[in-house]
């Protein structure tokens, strides 16, 4: 018990396993309140969650939730709530897939080619968002929404058939040209599944080491937490807060612009209207669950795509695939509220802590405050 | 504060213990291996976004997959797309069906032709089926395809000679290449009974934005909109934003047409008499003759095509006195769309 009040991180990680055992309980009512047996239900998830397909699925899925995450906590470590990763990863992910499939370029040159295209796009669609911020005091919220609306609508015009779309023959979907072999990055056997891991689940990981590089061991990141903490407290310290804004809106968005990568260059190899969507919503959802940590939000992505993964077995027995979706909000919830308790748990023990170290001084301590 | 956290937590799980104890008689359920073999054909289908109780294109094959249980004695699972998922969790819904020993499987919708290539080559005594999509070829896969443009072309006719203020509306979901068929067919088909028709062409959402086959409310602004700019008559293909235009139909008392479904059928007393007729898109055939031939061991692998000939294609005449007066001019049409006099364009 000691050790624990001492250690930040052990309490977190209480707190977390808190609210999930809390969120399978919920999860247990409303099953038996419908007339499913839960413990059957769980096990049948656990037993389809852990087969070799799901768990390469879990995986790649896992990877671009991370990614998510990440560009929503680094808008959150500057207080910044960007809403609108979903979508500069749209947008970007489009474009990227476009770029990819006109221009053909020798392997490794072709693929950085387009994961940078990727990152600029998400970057300067979100940089518009930290622009208006600092100029026009427009609350990255509402404009971060708004360009969300906006990306959908660049999508749909430029998605059109003699303009980036071509359309498959036979098919009635239509996707940017298709990205040639030497664009593409092959994925990793999984032993005995059929799918492949994304090989750039690699990506997510170096993104989440820089990530947590930047923030906790340079001058910039030092910056970024100072303002995030008190904006006016770091402007007296010397950080220009309006330079702070949009770069951190710009490097969000180009964290952003990388969502879409491995499954574009994974599997799809072109954006069509069967891309993947709201992946930046359920990062926002993900990084919250994670505390902006990168080793919780990879955790918080495990978990999630886990619970996505599994879900897929539900229907299979008839039972609503939505009981998972009750869960991951359950989860969501009851860790906020037990990280809060948590904390003031903390906070009181370590009060009392000094307290009691006070108290054994005794008077000597209070003569020497009089003193 | 400590002592109510624990308090709280032990009564939480101490519930969930009763509860799930108390249910120990509910449903069972199992990882998918096995399940029971009382039944010889398990026939699995897989929907596009959007799902059942969209009243029109899913409801149609959840229809015919009905038809085929009751009627064949088939044992049936039919499953769901989650919301932004992407291409593997398309081929682990048609491998877990595959596996699990179901034979046909049925992909409703295009967004399945990738995911579905990799599972046929799999699964190479499986007998599969898409809607909707012909660019996936293999010697165990149907591709179920539908000439909807002529049906959309007779029941633009029909719009067109229904309408007193020279407008109709045509009410698109999102404007994929497969909805900008309806809307050409239908086009062309007003334009042939009346040349000086105006025809006002609306989507709901555009481009990746699937929210259009499944925003009533939205359909349903859009499609006043329609009636107060002129419109008349209002054709939609939106799934199960449709809906909302029937509701702007009985507040304007004006004219619609239904889609995929026989929707005279399924909606709202109210709205009835509203409903001139319904583009009959036969999905619940095509499911039901393709469950039936698998059942048989008849399966054809390759296109099947439903058009107005083989009557996979249609319009509805369940509505007898919106429709009547102009059924004579629409079966002259099919009758000369049929022979090849006249051709409907795609887009």
């Amino acid at each position: 018990m000691n050790r624990l009040k001492n250690s930040p991180l052990a309490l977190t990680v209480l707190a977390a396993v808190l609210a999930l055992v809390f969120a399978v309980a919920v999860t247990a009512v409303v099953l038996s309140a419908s007339g499913f047996d839960p413990l059957s239900t769980f096990q049948a998830m656990l037993d389809f969650g852990t087969k070799p397909d799901s768990v390469a699925n879990t995986l790649n899925r896992a990877s671009t939730y991370y990614l998510a995450a990440i560009a929503v906590a680094i808008g959150f470590r500057m207080n910044l709530f960007n809403i609108g990763v979903d979508g500069q990863y749209r947008l970007a992910a489009m474009l990227a897939a476009a770029a990819g499939g006109a221009i053909a370029l020798p392997p490794v040159l072709h693929q950085a080619m387009i994961i940078i295209v990727a990152m600029l796009v998400g970057g300067l669609w979100a940089g518009i968002a930290g622009v208006l911020k600092v100029t026009r005091g427009v609350s990255e919220v509402i404009s971060t929404i708004m360009l969300n609306f906006i990306a959908t609508g660049v999508i749909a015009v430029l998605l059109q058939k003699g303009r980036l779309g071509h359309q498959v023959a036979g098919s009635d979907n239509i996707g940017t040209k298709t990205i040639a072999p030497s664009g593409r990055v092959a994925g990793i056997p999984y032993p005995g599944a059929n799918l492949q891991v994304f090989g750039l689940i690699f990506l997510a990981v170096a993104v989440g080491v820089v990530f947590h590089v930047v923030v906790n061991r340079t001058r910039f990141g030092f910056d970024l937490r100072a303002t995030g903490l008190s904006a006016t407290a770091a402007s007296a310290g010397g950080v220009n807060a309006r330079r702070m804004v949009v770069t951190a809106m710009l490097l969000s968005g180009a964290a952003a612009g990388l969502i879409g990568m491995p499954q574009l260059l994974g599997a799809s190899y072109t954006y069509g209207l069967d891309f993947p969507t709201g992946l930046g919503f359920t990062g926002i959802g993900i990084a919250l669950l994670g505390r902006n940590h990168p080793v919780g939000i990879a955790f918080a992505a495990l978990l999630w795509s886990f619970l996505d993964q599994s879900s897929q077995i539900l229907q299979f027995n008839d039972i609503p695939k939505e009981i998972v979706a009750i869960t991951q909000a359950a989860v969501l919830l009851s860790v906020v509220v037990v990280y809060e308790i948590v904390r003031r748990l903390g906070l009181r023990w370590q009060q009392q802590t000094v307290a009691a170290e006070l108290a054994e001084r005794g008077p000597a301590g209070t003569k020497e405050v009089a003193a | 504060m400590r002592r109510a956290l624990k308090i709280s937590l032990v009564t939480v799980t101490g519930a969930a213990l009763t509860l799930s104890a108390s249910a120990c008689g509910g449903k069972k359920a199992d990882s998918g291996d096995g399940g029971d073999t009382k039944k010889t054909i398990k026939v699995g289908l897989a929907y596009d976004i959007g799902g059942r109780g969209d009243k029109s294109f899913n409801d149609a094959a959840y229809e015919g997959l009905q038809q085929a249980k009751k009627t064949l004695n088939v044992d049936v699972k039919d499953l769901e797309a989650t919301k932004g998922e992407s291409d593997n969790d398309k081929q682990q819904r048609l491998d877990l069906l595959a596996s699990s020993g179901y034979n046909p499987v049925v992909a409703v919708g295009f967004a399945y032709a990738g995911p579905l290539g990799k599972v046929a080559a799999k699964y190479p005594n499986t007998k599969f089926a898409i809607v909707d999509d012909s660019s996936v070829k293999a010697a165990n896969v149907t591709n179920l395809l539908f000439a909807a443009n002529q049906g959309s072309y007779l029941v633009g006719a029909a719009a067109a000679l229904k309408s007193k203020s020279g407008t109709v509306g045509f009410l698109g979901g999102v404007d994929t290449p497969l909805i900008k068929s309806f809307e050409a067919g239908y086009t062309a088909g007003a334009k042939k009974a009346n040349p000086k028709i105006k025809v006002d062409v609306k989507y709901i959402s555009r481009g990746t934005d699937f929210s259009g086959f499944s925003d009533p409310a939205k359909g349903k602004t859009i499609a006043e909109g329609q009636y107060d700019a002129g419109a008349d008559v209002i054709y939609h293909a939106a799934g199960a934003s449709g809906n909302g235009l029937f509701d702007a139909a009985i507040e304007k008392k004006k004219f619609a047409i239904g889609v995929d479904s026989d929707q005279y059928l399924t909606a709202k007393p109210a709205a009835q008499p509203y409903i001139v007729t319904s583009m009959l898109k036969r999905v619940d055939t095509a499911v039901f003759n393709f469950v039936e031939d698998a059942s048989k061991g008849t399966t054809k692998a390759g296109e099947q095509t439903f058009d107005l000939k083989n009557d996979g294609i249609g319009y509805a005449v369940s509505n007898p006195e919106a429709i009547k007066d102009v059924q004579a001019k629409l079966d002259e049409l099919k009758k000369q769309i049929i022979d090849g006099t006249i051709t409907v364009p795609n887009s």
